[in-house]
């Protein structure tokens, strides 16, 4: 028995026995222990001082001690201790959701937990400790229990090795671990002194980096994708395709200098102004057409309705008027149609006066414009003559008063010919009086005739890129021969003044002189002619097949007189005397029995022997007084007629319905067949003038 | 030949201009701004912005009907005038008559 303190330690171990967490047995023991304790409270505080070092020491109350009588002191109190704990709830009250009410819980838990340590011992044979095994290489059954004082040096030792070796390298890493696979005495984790030590790689820092291109410029576009947008795409995609393969072809064949290929207009861009033309060109039509819209729609539409009145004659209803004003001072010398484009006609001008010679023009005018040419050319010498190639139309032939001819090409825009015939290639001598185009020759060739005063029939050819002439016919006059000197006969060339081609028969032809007479030729015979016909007193200013009765012509002269002929007869079939000197005749294109002549009084006369055989239907001045019409062309297609005057002004004039009839006999089996109606009609009156014919006339 | 173009066009506008009763020429490009004009500023360029738009719109409804048409020349004839316009690939040219002068 120790002698330490009583009140204080007693009370201590009053509340330590009820404050501690012993085991049972332990709690009984000092339960025991506190019982006697108790009964000995008193007497060792008082009595038991027997101890050494508490003789000498009085006790001490302490201040807040009770003080007790000594009865009170040897009182005895009987404690008992259980295993309750004193902590645990004596009443817990728990709800019952089964009887609904509150229902004391029977058993109470008085365990009380004083300390708790868990430990990291392991049962050698649990599931832990037999995977930690396997971990670490064991065999099965085996524990290092008795090396564990062992491998605390080895196990340092191999922990610092293996550092070492980690640095090393990998494969000694691997030999270390076949190193520790085969020992038995694996490092194991020492709790101890076993440092694990990690580092880290530098890390290099993180950085974003971005760039921002500039954003591409945007536009807005909005189009509308009418059937006509895609059919120019298709267009366009076309015309490249089919450029590349030319180009192919261009670059595997040689090009041939062909003369009368197309010449292409290369548009320059450069200026804006040139790129109007065209418009402007259809404006001024459109204008035109407005100022002068009175007159196109007679063209068009009127028809003079007096003609029902007036029996069989007609009248001429002027139309436009062409002038320019550079050809003062000239007279027009030729008209002629386009074939191929019914508004184009050409003028040239010159002059008829022997003394007075000097420029001459070549204008081409379009019937919807007339107060400008659609083309002009300027010439040196007096033009007498023109004739528009009736396929080719831009090619138009033209004689010269000097002699010369030329070709002009209407397409290309150099105001000098396409050809000239020069002194060297057999330029005439004599004005030339007619031209006319004729098929090409045999070497697709283009060829044209050309008559002129000095009595030379002359073919001209165009051959590349020059004209190449060959005598056709020279012209004598057949029964005088002037005596020369010592009687040299020469024959006297007649001046050939007009000339024309048979419709059909290509190569028969007739030719009308100076004298009067007319020669009836073919391109076979140079020197003979075939046929001489003795026409007029003077100079035959025109002579003209028929278009559709092939034997049948017509000439006009100066001496008045109109005549109309059959070939095979060497007389006349009609002669008309027009009372002043006839400039021109022409047949009319629809109607075998209709012509026009103009003449220089300024008169037109118009005639159809199917209607009047004496007179003409119409005679009509169309000019101003004395105006001279030279030259009268019929439309090919359109009832209008064109004339031309001394003064250089082209008049064109309508003609009224009656000088326009057909014959109405037999209508509807007729009509279907043109031609051959008007052949019949005519040969109709040449029968009918067949008996008086061989009686009269003189 | 280019000097001869120009002389040829502008000779062509001048003797349209003195046509009877022409009362003015427009020239106008793509972008409907007028290049050439006859008339007064003001007047020129209302011109040219509404006559381009109908134009426009006349062309599309004529190719729009066949594709391989194309539009040749407008007449608006009005009771005091009649205006024509002569449309080509890029630009168009006005002209404003009065023809019963």
């Amino acid at each position: 028995m120790p002698g330490i303190q009583r009140t204080g330690p007693v009370k201590n171990k009053r509340g330590s026995n009820t404050q501690s967490q012993p085991a049972k047995v332990a709690a009984t023991k000092l339960a025991k222990a506190s019982t006697k304790k108790k009964d000995e409270d008193d007497g060792t505080e008082m009595g038991d001082g027997t101890d050494e070092w508490m003789q000498r020491k009085t006790l001490i109350k302490p201040p807040d001690q009770l003080d007790l009588t000594e009865a009170e002191l040897k009182e005895e109190f009987t404690r008992i201790l259980t295993a309750n704990n004193p902590h645990a709830p004596e009443n817990i009250v728990r709800y019952s959701f089964k009887e609904l009410l509150y229902q004391r819980t029977g058993s109470i838990d008085q365990l009380a937990t004083h300390f708790m340590l868990e430990g990291n011992l392991l049962h050698q044979d649990s599931d832990e400790a037999r995977r930690q095994k396997a971990r670490q290489g064991y065999p099965e059954g085996m524990v290092p229990i008795a090396t564990e004082a062992k491998e605390e040096k080895p196990d340092t030792l191999q922990a610092e090795v293996e550092e070492v070796m980690e640095e090393g390298g990998s494969e000694d890493r691997s030999d270390s671990v076949q190193h520790k696979g085969g020992k038995p005495e694996q490092k194991q984790t020492n709790q101890f002194n076993f440092i694990e030590r990690g580092s880290k790689t530098l890390n290099n820092p993180l950085r974003q980096m971005g760039c921002q291109t500039e954003p591409p410029p945007r536009a807005n576009f909005s189009a509308t994708a009418n059937q006509w947008v895609i059919y120019d795409a298709y267009v366009e995609e076309l015309q490249k395709q089919e450029n590349n393969k030319e180009k192919q072809r261009a670059s595997m064949k040689k090009e041939e200098g062909k003369s009368k290929k197309k010449t292409m207009l290369v548009e320059t861009q450069s200026d804006d102004i040139t790129k109007f033309r065209k418009v402007t060109k259809i404006v001024e039509r459109m204008v035109i057409q407005n100022t002068f819209d009175d007159i196109a729609q007679d063209f068009k539409y009127f028809e003079d309705a007096s003609d029902e009145f007036r029996q069989q004659e007609g009248t001429l209803l002027p139309l436009w008027k062409f002038q320019y004003d550079k050809v003062k001072g000239l007279a027009v010398t030729s008209l002629c149609w386009n074939q191929r484009y019914k508004d184009l006609f050409g003028v040239g001008l010159g002059s008829y006066d022997f003394t007075k010679q000097g420029h001459g023009m070549l204008l081409f005018y379009s019937l919807k414009n007339s107060t400008f040419p659609e083309y002009f050319y300027t010439t040196s010498s007096g033009i007498m003559c023109l004739d528009i190639h009736p396929n080719l139309s831009h090619l138009v032939a033209v004689g010269f008063y000097n002699g010369c001819v030329a070709v002009y090409n209407l397409k290309e825009k150099s105001i000098q010919p396409l050809y000239t015939s020069t002194a060297m290639s057999g330029m005439l001598t004599q004005p030339v009086w007619q031209v006319k185009w004729q098929k090409d020759d045999m070497d697709n060739n283009h060829n044209f005739f050309s008559v002129s005063s000095d009595g030379r029939v002359v073919s001209w050819t165009l051959v590349k890129n020059e004209m190449v002439f060959t005598d056709i016919v020279k012209l004598a006059v057949g029964d005088s021969v002037t005596g020369g000197l010592e009687g040299l006969q020469l024959p006297n060339p007649a001046c050939g003044t007009s000339f024309d081609f048979h419709k059909e028969v290509d190569y028969l032809f007739l030719v009308g002189t100076e004298e009067g007479k007319i020669y009836k030729c073919s391109k076979a015979y140079s020197s003979q002619f075939l046929d001489t016909y003795d026409g007029h007193h003077m100079a035959v200013d025109a002579v003209r097949w028929n278009h559709f009765h092939p034997k049948v012509f017509i000439s006009c002269s100066a001496d008045w007189t109109i005549k109309i002929w059959d070939h095979t007869v060497r007389t006349p079939m009609f002669t008309f005397d027009l009372n002043s000197a006839v400039g021109d005749v022409a047949w009319s294109p629809y109607s075998s029995t209709v012509f026009a002549a103009v003449t220089t009084d300024g008169k037109v006369h118009v005639f159809d022997l199917n209607i009047n055989k004496y007179e003409a239907i119409c005679h009509q001045p169309v000019v101003a007084k004395k105006t001279k019409l030279t030259h009268i062309e019929f439309h090919p297609v359109y009832p209008i007629i064109i004339v031309g005057d001394d003064r250089g002004c082209v008049t064109s004039l309508k003609l009224s319905p009656n000088l326009r009839k057909k014959p109405k006999e037999k209508k509807r089996q007729e009509l279907p067949e043109g031609p051959e109606v008007e052949i019949a009609k005519m040969e109709k009156l040449l029968n009918l003038l067949q008996d008086p014919d061989n009686s009269s006339l003189g | 030949m280019q000097s001869d173009l120009i002389a040829e066009v502008e000779e062509t506008l001048k003797r349209i201009q003195s046509q009877k009763g022409v009362q003015g020429i427009i020239i106008i490009n793509a972008e409907g701004i007028p290049i050439k004009s006859t008339l007064d500023n003001s007047s020129t360029v209302q011109y040219a912005g509404l006559l381009h738009q109908l134009v426009m719109k006349t062309r599309s409804t004529v190719r729009d009907l066949d594709p391989q048409n194309d539009l040749t020349f407008l007449r608006v004839r009005s009771k005091k005038n009649e205006i024509m316009i002569a449309p080509d690939k890029d630009y168009f040219l006005i002209v404003i008559q009065n023809p019963s002068d």
